[in-house]
């Protein structure tokens, strides 16, 4: 297997340029961030932030620092509220397990939405195994969420509402302040919780403008180091850990602090915060030049999600009809272009997206989708290229498609 | 919703970036297709026949993975030139070996060009009004494999459409 591996590396010599936009399942981290990490591997503050020696105080000292700087870019109240955890995927295990659990008797169900990531949809699905029910709301065909539904999904017994501040693969920028008045109107013991891992250094996003209880984020989406993320807890919430062992700084998230990574994290929103608006808008302009260079010059092409100031800064999510998206993603990479696919590439599964799925997209469109994401290391040069690119690679693929009837 | 690291060998690499019989063929004597759209898994194939019941000529298309298209190349090759009833004998661990393997969530790739190949074979001699005795009546794994995908999209649409999980 792993020669196989070694021969599709080899496929890929002599690449003019190569632009990497996966940022919804990785990032590149910038220099300037891996250096501000360095020191912390073996120079500095590498002990364990719990113990009386200097190494160890430095860690505190380190941690703490690097808790102000993200509190401050969420607008939480004190450093506290934040609780590091690997990533995305822990942050919102913890989220929707922690504060069930402690309240099962009191209520007996979870709201969330149709378009949420994996690790809320399936979490919220095991809950059913301890007799919490789940309802899911839908969305439109942008994504945005059907507020009317929410308002008749939140009863009495609702003891959690976790919806998504920004989609993952279409960049809708959900109405989460009205969700947030909705929910709590109806219900003001249910606990609000929101993925923000796209939404937080691409939007404007404020925890206590927003009024919700939890909130996740995740660094390599900020293009910070993989394997750490936070969960924002409001001051007083009932919450549980989910893991048991050494605590040490942080009372819902045992273990020994990850230094390093932690500062890479603070290093990341510090880049992003300190010229938010540059960068942002920086990101908008590429966005566009992308999906302008595809959606106007190509046929059969559909943009997925919404257009303009409604959808996230970064995001380019595109259906190339009569294409399959897992033969197309390869094809990319063979010139370069580092992208990923709505297309089902399991058999045991042989669903594709659920997100394309939930706004109605048919399953041809789906499995000829692709997601990209720009960030704000990107450059003009770097979108000409795969501009570039895209066209000869749909044209190939399309090509072996031939007459088959797809649709 | 798992996602499966998918480590193509170079064959199937080759065959990907330079499909062998490749494209519409407008002589046939009978087209076959198999797979869904809605599983993003489909293949059509083309035979060209003499009346001595062999191949001349084989091609297809594909809307599918990379081991779809591999597969479904390398199918075309094995067929060329050979009798019908030799045709018919070619199993997808042949044609799975013949692309130097195949990840296990890609085997459906290889039953799935299997199938249509005997699809193929069948229409043929329907068409013919002719049922030679090597030819089994009831439709072979690979064909019941093909039906089977094509069954479970449907059933997904439906379940789709009505909402459920």
């Amino acid at each position: 297997m792993t020669e196989n591996v070694k021969e599709l590396l080899k496929a890929h010599k002599d690449l003019r340029r190569e632009v990497y936009l996966d940022s919804e399942n990785s990032n590149i981290v910038p220099d300037e961030v891996v250096n501000a990490m360095l020191p912390y591997y073996n120079q500095r503050a590498y002990g364990n932030p719990t113990l009386t020696h200097k190494p160890g105080w430095e860690a505190f000292e380190t941690i703490m620092e690097s808790a102000q700087s993200v509190t401050k870019s969420l607008g939480c109240r004190v450093a506290e509220e934040v609780t590091f955890v690997p990533g995305e995927t822990e942050a919102n295990n913890l989220a929707i397990l922690g504060t069930t659990f402690p309240l099962k008797n009191r209520g007996k169900r979870v709201v969330i939405s149709e378009v949420e990531p994996i690790s809320v949809l399936h979490v919220a699905e095991m809950l059913h195994d301890y007799g919490i029910t789940t309802t899911k709301i839908p969305v439109d065909s942008e994504g945005f969420f059907n507020l009317e539904k929410l308002k008749e999904a939140v009863d009495d017994e609702t003891l959690l509402v976790s919806l998504s501040a920004v989609n993952h693969e279409i960049g809708t920028v959900e109405p989460i302040k009205e969700a947030v008045e909705i929910v709590k109107n109806r219900n003001p013991t249910t606990v609000f919780h929101t993925d923000a891992s796209d939404a937080y250094g691409k939007i404007p996003f404020d925890v206590q403008k927003l009024g919700v209880d939890l909130a996740t984020v995740s660094s390599y989406k900020i293009l910070g180091p993989r394997g750490i993320g936070a969960l924002y807890v409001k001051e007083g919430l009932n919450i549980t850990r989910i893991l048991e062992g050494q605590i040490g700084t942080q009372k819902l998230w045992p273990g020994v602090e990850n230094t390093p990574l932690i500062v890479g994290f603070a290093k990341a929103s510090e880049l992003m915060f300190k010229d938010f608006e540059e960068n942002v808008n920086g990101m908008r302009r590429l966005r566009d030049m992308l999906i302008e260079g595809i959606v106007g010059k190509l046929s059969d092409v559909r943009l997925n999600g919404p257009e303009g100031s409604r959808r996230s800064p970064d995001n380019v999510n595109i259906s190339f009809l009569r294409c399959e998206g897992e033969a197309l993603t390869i094809e990319l990479s063979l010139n370069g272009v580092y992208v990923s696919s709505g297309s089902a590439c399991s058999r045991r599964l042989l669903q594709p997206s659920h997100v394309l799925a939930a706004i109605g997209r048919k399953y041809s469109e789906a499995h000829g989708s692709l997601l990209m994401k720009v960030t704000r290391c990107h450059t003009e040069e770097d979108i000409n290229y795969v501009l570039e690119i895209i066209p000869e690679a749909v044209k190939r693929i399309r090509g072996i498609v031939g007459s088959t009837e797809v649709d | 919703m798992s996602r499966m690291p998918l480590p193509y060998n170079p064959k199937i690499l080759e065959l990907f970036r330079n499909p062998k019989n490749l494209g519409k063929m407008e002589d046939a004597t009978v087209v076959a297709v198999a797979g869904n759209p809605m599983c993003g898994d489909m293949i059509t194939f083309y035979l060209k026949i003499n009346d001595q019941d062999i191949v001349e000529k084989a091609s297809f298309e594909s809307y599918g993975c990379a081991a779809n298209i591999a597969t479904s190349s390398i199918v075309t090759e094995l067929v060329k030139g050979l009798k019908l009833e030799e045709a018919w004998k070619i199993s997808w661990k042949e044609v799975t070996e013949a692309v130097g393997g195949l990840p296990s969530v890609k085997f459906h790739c290889g039953i799935l060009a299997v199938g249509a190949l005997k699809r193929a074979i069948r229409k043929y001699y329907e068409a013919k009004g002719a049922s030679p005795e090597w030819l089994q009546k009831q439709p072979s794994s690979e064909e019941k494999q093909a039906l089977k995908d094509e069954d479970l999209a449907k059933l997904l649409a439906k379940r789709m459409k009505s909402g459920e999980k």
